[in-house]
């Protein structure tokens, strides 16, 4: 066998998305270019050149992003990208999200998520993650998440672009009568300057379209760049303030019918039985039927407004069983220090003996810290929903998603159709955070769908239906230890993390059928994967098993990893006499991007000056999705209350390709993570979740939220992603804050369990 | 009924129970107010009545006598409305769901004042959930789009 065949080999062990989508989609020559799937679906006029470009004989040019925009900016940042290349203005192109198509896989979502450091650039690490672009490709993953949208696009979207001008230009020299080479584009016009002749890409697309790009095009410097790198204004800004309809649950359709679902709130629990006698006697209800889904059994109603449906859906009386799921928080903590403290384990880096070291440790040298992490919902602002009509054997879906050909696996699943037959229009999503990759609102849409009668049924979630449903990010508990050496420095560190796989757990809830072995490297990323330089060092990880549904959530294993993990190295600094600014450099004095931000978040809070009286400040660092960044966060007390004064943030993604909008992900990811960290956890009694809305799962607000500064930097070797760097550090600078503040170490999510919040 | 919403009189059925988002929504087809939490904990449903924020989720429309501002109201022709052109000028929005109520919450502080301080801004609009964190911007937003209505 190849190289690469036994690379992908093992990939498939710890690939979620490898294994799944190889199933899923069957298997494409790898070599073998995709169908563009915009020649279905041309307007008259309209020309395509390639799965990101269609330009009309009218001269509308639109550029297709295909990741789903769910705040993060992609929208605007990918068609910048063709933009920049194609020589026309980023107010000169619409952009469209496109149908699902393998020919918009996404390779950087497993190349980035390969299970080897980001800082590791040594010939192993190099050729693994090539390896699993390949695999990418094979399996053709259409989907948003894992902060990959540029990483991803950053090379082929500005191919997009290059290939459609250069074809353009010989349209141009062939109807002209004169060599590409005296030929101009900017704007969206060729011009002749020696003859003062021009074209403008409108008249030109039909014939250029016919016309293949040719080979060796090389992409300009970024010296020459006129859009990337300078910010942009975003294209879907104008939509979002004037209240447009553009989200999910504004889709509407002729003859549309509403609905909405009642599922078993105990996870895994069956449906006994159900009345719908009083429901289906109010008025406006067209239909109650029962649903038996991978993701859950209940109730769905039909009816001809949302508030009606909402209505009867509480007037069904329904028998649930419970779940196999502990009935409550306290059990679910047994199971996690069970698995701590079971023989099964995985480790994916182990440097030097830290055993041997431990062995020989004087006791007084050695540190200990148990940390742990609860569940969390997504909280996405706009309720889970998806809208489905079937007729005429063929399924539509609209839906605000993150996975839009895992859609019509479903589609397939629930009604036979091939994936053919099955369209998916992707609206703006109203939050996504990971909850939007699920499959589940799609599924119940497309089941009522099939009680519709061929007409268009809306199914909107209530928030209690959200908020009480999960997938949620996985609890977890870990164990670290150290042992100081007489300097104060670490000789060696040890941790455990227990918690769910959610790899192994998307992969049973994506394609029931796949089982899911061997390690989750997202299980232990934020721990085992940082750049620090200790000489004994290993972090295992544990797959606790619990029968609570859990997903990706902003940044995965990060959002607790790196909580734990430089938490405990906040505390080995504070034990060992250090600075904890001067001990993160210390160790990480062999990676210059990794002091690059740490000196520069240093230099932006003056931090050898110390915070006025009452105030303090907490440090912590992570790499995470491809990029470096480092918070200080200050605090202050009044009256028994903390509050957050300011964070200051430096990340370094290698490259800026909007630094308004990149600024604006830091902010974002930074706010998503503190109000985690203040005060969010979904806990369970009676084998339910007990958090139904807002007033018992809250999240920052205006009077709570820090001025917040954000600097960039660009020394990073490869390109780093957005959507979710910001957050990981956010929630151990807070707690670090807290102990310089008051000298009690918080080691439990989330802190208002110990300490009150302004 | 009869409801008066941006200036139109609109005539409509709708169940004596039908709290006005819903009416809005899915009977006369105005979606700008959106549907978040459904208790007025979120603000994303967010209207004016009588110059006051309104969590539309939490009145019935049956009980509004009264004009209901919502933001497909706020522009002029192709003109957008100070608040709505700080929001641009500012790049406030992601994901954008919560922004209309933001927005609307925000017309109506600076209706009724004109030069909100820090504080004045957190106690009005802390009511105004936002989970891609856009808060900074926002505020920034609330005061650019003060100064450039005083000098209007």
């Amino acid at each position: 066998m190849s190289t690469i065949g036994k690379i992908a080999r093992r990939t498939f062990l710890f690939g979620t998305a490898a294994v799944a989508g190889g199933v899923a989609f069957g298997y494409y020559s790898y070599t073998k270019p995709f169908a563009n799937p915009l020649k279905d679906g041309l307007a008259a006029g309209e020309a395509t050149f390639n799965p990101y470009v269609k330009i009309g004989s009218d001269g509308k040019i639109t550029i297709i992003a295909p990741r789903a925009e769910m705040g993060q900016g992609s929208y605007t940042t990918l068609a910048a990208l063709v933009c920049e290349e194609l020589d026309v203005r980023l107010d000169q192109v619409s952009i469209e999200h496109g149908p699902p198509s393998p020919a918009y896989f996404n390779a950087a979502a497993l190349s980035e998520g390969a299970p080897v450091p980001q800082f590791d650039e040594g010939m192993v690490a190099e050729s693994l993650r090539a390896a699993l672009k390949i695999v990418a490709k094979f399996v053709a993953l259409q989907f948003t998440g894992g902060s990959t949208s540029m990483a991803d696009g950053f090379e082929k979207m500005r191919y997009a672009g290059a290939g459609a001008r250069e074809a353009l230009k010989e349209a141009a020299a062939r109807k002209l009568g004169v060599a590409t080479s005296t030929l101009q584009t900017a704007d969206g016009v060729i011009s002749h300057p020696a003859s003062g002749r021009s074209l403008s890409y409108g008249a030109l697309a039909s014939d250029a379209a016919t016309i293949e790009a040719p080979s060796g095009i090389t992409l300009r410097d970024r010296k020459g760049w006129k859009i990337l790198g300078k910010p942009q204004p975003r294209k879907d800004m104008r939509a979002k303030v004037t209240g447009a309809p553009i989200f999910g649950v504004d889709v509407t359709l002729p003859d549309m019918l509403y609905g909405t679902v009642r599922m078993n709130p105990s996870p895994g629990g069956k449906m006994k039985s159900f009345d719908a006698t009083a429901a289906l006697a109010m008025p406006g209800v067209t239909k109650v039927v029962a649903i038996d889904s991978p993701y859950g059994q209940g109730i769905g109603v039909i009816a001809d407004n949302t508030w009606r449906a909402f209505k009867a859906a509480e007037a069904v009386d329904i028998k649930w069983e419970h779940g196999p799921a502990p009935a409550n928080s306290v059990e679910i903590d047994a199971v996690l220090k069970t698995t701590l403290d079971g023989p099964g384990f995985f480790t994916l880096r182990t440097i030097g003996d830290p055993d041997r070291i431990f062995a020989d440790a004087p006791r007084d040298k050695v540190v200990e810290a148990e940390y742990d992490a609860p569940y969390l919902a997504h909280a996405a602002m706009e309720p889970m929903n998806a809208t489905a009509r079937l007729k005429d054997d063929v399924l539509e879906v609209w839906a605000p998603n993150q996975a839009p050909t895992l859609i019509q696996v479903v589609g397939t699943r629930i009604t036979g159709l091939p994936a053919d037959r099955i369209r998916v229009h992707t609206t703006f999503l109203g939050g996504g955070f990971g909850r939007r990759i699920e499959p589940d609102f799609s599924d119940y849409a497309i089941r009522l769908a099939r009680e519709g009668e061929g007409r268009p049924v809306k199914v909107t979630w209530t928030r209690e239906e959200d908020m009480t449903h999960g997938p949620y990010r996985p609890v977890a508990k870990s164990r670290y230890r150290a042992v100081l050496g007489g300097d104060g420095m670490p000789r060696a560190l040890t941790g455990s993390v227990a918690s769910p796989s959610v790899a192994a757990n998307a992969v049973e809830r994506y394609f029931p059928d796949v089982p899911m072995g061997g390690p989750d490297n997202m299980l232990i990323d934020g721990a085992y994967n940082q750049p620090y330089g200790i000489e004994n060092y290993r972090i295992d990880g544990r797959k606790a098993s619990l029968a609570v549904p859990v997903g990706f959530w902003r940044s995965v294993g990060y959002s607790y990893n790196t909580f734990m993990h430089e938490s405990f190295i906040d505390e080995i600094a504070h034990i060992g006499g250090k600075d904890p600014l001067e001990l993160r450099r210390a160790l990480m004095s062999d990676f210059p991007v990794a002091l690059g931000v740490i000196d520069k978040v240093a230099t932006m809070v003056s931090w050898s000056t110390p915070p006025a009286p009452g105030r303090a400040r907490g440090l912590a660092f992570a790499l995470s999705f491809g990029t470096w960044v480092a918070q200080i966060i200050e605090v202050s007390k009044t009256a028994g209350t903390i509050r957050i004064e300011k964070v200051w943030c430096a990340a370094d993604p290698g490259i800026v390709l909007d630094p308004l909008n990149f600024k604006a992900q830091m902010m974002s990811g930074i706010i998503y993570g503190l109000s985690a960290a203040v005060g969010q956890q979904i806990t369970f009694a009676d084998g339910v979740v007990e958090q139904s809305n807002f007033h018992a799962y809250d999240a920052l607000r205006m009077n709570q939220s820090p001025a917040i500064e954000v600097e960039l930097l660009e020394n990073a070797h490869r390109l780093g992603g957005a959507g979710e760097p910001g957050t990981p550090p956010s929630m151990p600078a807070l707690g670090n804050a807290i102990f310089a503040l008051t000298g009690k170490r918080l080691r439990a999510l989330p802190f208002s369990k110990e300490v009150d919040f302004a | 009924m009869n409801l008066t919403v941006n200036g139109k009189m609109l005539s409509f059925e709708a169940d004596p129970d039908m709290p006005l988002l819903w009416a809005l929504r899915d009977i006369l087809d105005i979606k700008g107010p959106k549907f978040g939490c459904g208790v007025g904990l979120c603000g994303a449903c967010t209207v004016i009545i009588d110059g006051k924020a309104v969590r539309s989720c939490q009145i019935v429309a049956a009980d509004v006598t009264t004009e209901v501002r919502t933001i497909e109201g706020l522009a002029s022709d192709k003109t957008l409305h100070p608040v709505q052109q700080a929001w641009m000028d500012e790049q406030v929005a992601q994901c954008g769901y919560c922004q209309t109520g933001q927005i609307m919450n925000a017309v109506a502080l600076l209706e009724s004042n004109p030069r909100p301080s820090d504080a004045d801004i957190d106690e009005a609009m802390a009511g105004n959930l936002c989970r891609c964190g856009t808060y900074p911007r926002i505020r920034a937003a609330i005061k650019r789009a003060a100064t450039e209505m005083a000098g209007a």
